[in-house]
């Protein structure tokens, strides 16, 4: 073996050693740190019980997040059609209920998910042969044509009118919902905690340190023997089953669903938000939706015509400033504060 | 007669008019160690890229063990041991070195499908990683990213990349450019190190290293080879020094 030819002292050699392996057998490990937004998620259910209804908007919106961190953040998948499978999951739910008057929750999510998730392998083996500027292009389009399929057929999808009233079955068929939202709030927190359980999972595995190979290098990989197409395709499918669940969620929640989920607003916000929190970090979809979405609630009471001119400072801000986001901004006042000690 | 580790047959391609490879013929036996020359442009690089699938060849052969692998895409080539470094740094520049290494290793070993075990719980991988950092003395760096790394020490963690691979051929593209002499030598003791049933082909341009490395020398002048032998009849060729090693044609002493 090549590794007996070397020879600096061997002591120093195996310290380095040592610390390299004790970062990266510790690099997946839970941080104390990370408890933080989950208190925070709880403590908002108890100081601010009459904002849940928003509370719980906040949060599939950070699911949604979380889905575009997996192919954007850690793949380097650019893509400007997200709504797709948002929009694919809502409708799930709500076909289901309007048409079919099947409701119950639980198994509504996993029915989503398993359709967006197909609708995602689909696209994504055609699509993700491409990447850049052709990707952004046929992604975008494939959001449109599925809503302009949807008011092709608005008597089946109701529409722009959407379809409205709908009623979900109580949660395991006992928790009602309530017009506060408090029983969505907790149910959409703990869907969120799963499927963030799950992502975390992935993000730290093999398959995850792949995506992130791909993203730094995609002709490495090739030369190294991944195969790459089959990889995008694999976290393209699961982050379009991810956002079904979010897109489902929000129409169990609003108990409402019109074709404006598959609008390019909706794409173009998701991905706002997770740049705004910073890519590739897990937090970062929480941090940029919460921020998001409690500004925009802010702006719009303050100035129900101008509000957008405050989202727009901000991001105008945030790209001079936090080109890595916020929680690289506050990364990097962290190590900033740092140097100081000795 | 054992089968080449690598054969080259008839190798056609052009880049619009401009044909870049014409009739290559390359055979690397089992173990071989043999350099690839001549003047820029000649279509050296190219004749890699072909050989890995990087590029696609419009007429010929490529067949590795015997196998036609022709048709065959770039990731199954390298699966099946035919690794390469490239002449320009293609790393994982956002990765710790360690990490660069360990993703070979990883997909070398067809972990790459795994969603759910974290990857440092998989010491085996982190051990033999950090062998061939040792091997390229990159220990201390294990933990900086690449692009925190001089350009020489990222030469050397392309090296540790394609060692990873465990390759039955290795194609190294100029794998001392841009290094600094005082660790040159680095590259060719690992290099030489390796097993030598490994069939290795490498494109250089200091006669040095050529010379002290190769048993047969290839050269190649504007897309055809000019003709091959052993790095003693390279040097007594006439015509080679008037295409290519003009300017050093006064080492020739050396062999002479």
């Amino acid at each position: 073996m090549a590794a007996s030819e070397a020879k600096p002292p061997a002591a120093a050699r195996s310290q380095a050693r040592e610390r390299a392996v004790a970062y990266l057998t510790s690099r997946h490990r839970f941080r104390l740190a990370e408890v933080l937004p989950w208190v925070l998620a709880l403590a908002a259910y108890f100081l601010l019980p009459d904002r849940m209804t928003f509370g719980g908007q906040v949060l599939i919106m950070v699911m949604f997040a979380l889905s575009l961190d997996l192919i954007l953040g850690y793949a380097g998948i650019v893509t400007l059609g997200h709504a797709a499978f948002f929009g694919i999951g809502a409708y799930t739910v709500g076909l289901l209920a309007a048409r079919l008057n099947y409701s119950e929750p639980i198994s509504g999510l996993i029915a989503a998910a398993l359709v967006a998730g197909l609708i995602g392998f689909i696209t994504g083996w055609f699509l993700l042969r491409y990447r850049g500027l052709t990707l952004l292009m046929l992604t975008l389009a494939t959001a449109i044509m599925l809503q302009e399929t949807g008011n092709l057929r608005s008597d089946i999808s109701g529409g722009y009118d959407g379809l409205p009233g709908l009623t979900i079955a109580p949660l395991f068929g006992v928790f009602q919902y309530d017009l506060y939202g408090h029983v969505n709030y907790l149910y959409v927190l703990g869907v969120l905690a799963v499927i963030f359980f799950f992502v975390r999972r992935l993000v730290y595995s093999p398959f995850g340190q792949a995506l992130t190979g791909i993203r730094e290098n995609v002709r490495r990989m090739h030369a190294i023997g991944s195969p790459v197409h089959r990889r995008l395709v694999t976290v393209y499918t699961i982050a379009a089953a991810i956002a079904g669940v979010a897109g489902a969620l929000f129409t169990q929640t609003n108990a409402y669903v019109t074709l404006t989920v598959f609008d390019f607003d909706v794409s173009a916000k998701v991905m706002v938000m997770l740049i705004l929190g910073g890519t590739g970090r897990l937090y970062g979809a929480f941090a940029g939706a919460v921020v998001y979405m409690v500004l925009e609630d802010y702006f719009s009471k303050l100035s129900p015509t101008f509000w957008q001119f405050g989202i727009g400072l901000l991001l105008v801000l945030a790209v001079l400033f936090a080109r890595r986001g916020l929680l690289g901004l506050i990364e990097d006042a962290g190590r900033y504060f740092a140097r100081g000690k000795p | 007669m054992s089968v080449a580790a690598l054969q080259v047959q008839g190798l056609n391609r052009a880049f619009g008019a401009l044909p870049v490879t014409r009739d290559v013929d390359l055979t690397l036996e089992k173990g071989a160690r043999r350099a690839l020359i001549g003047p820029n442009g000649a279509g050296k690089t190219t004749l890699v890229n072909l050989i890995t699938g990087a590029l696609k060849p419009h007429s010929g052969r490529v067949l590795l063990d015997g196998e036609d692998i022709t048709l065959t895409g770039q990731a199954e080539r390298a699966r099946r041991g035919l690794a390469r470094t490239f002449q320009i740094n293609q790393l994982f520049r956002g990765l710790p070195v360690l990490q660069n290494v360990g993703m070979a290793i990883s997909e070398r070993d067809g972990h790459g499908n795994n969603m759910w075990r974290p990857l440092g719980s998989s010491r085996v991988i982190m051990d033999e990683a950090l062998d061939y950092l040792d091997a390229l003395r990159l220990t201390d760096d294990a933990l900086k990213l690449v692009r925190e790394l001089p350009y020489g020490r990222q030469r050397l963690v392309e090296i540790a990349i394609a060692l990873a691979q465990k390759p039955r051929v290795l194609l190294l593209d100029e794998p001392a450019a841009g290094v600094p002499s005082s660790e040159t030598h680095l590259i060719l003791d690992v290099v030489a190190s390796l097993d030598p049933d490994i069939a290795i082909l490498i494109i250089e341009h200091d006669m040095d290293v050529v010379f002290r490395f190769a048993k047969e020398i290839t050269v190649l002048v504007q897309g055809a080879v000019f003709t091959q032998g052993t790095p003693e009849e390279i040097m007594a060729n006439a015509a080679v020094r008037a295409v290519y090693l003009g300017e050093e044609s006064h080492r020739g002493g050396r062999h002479g």
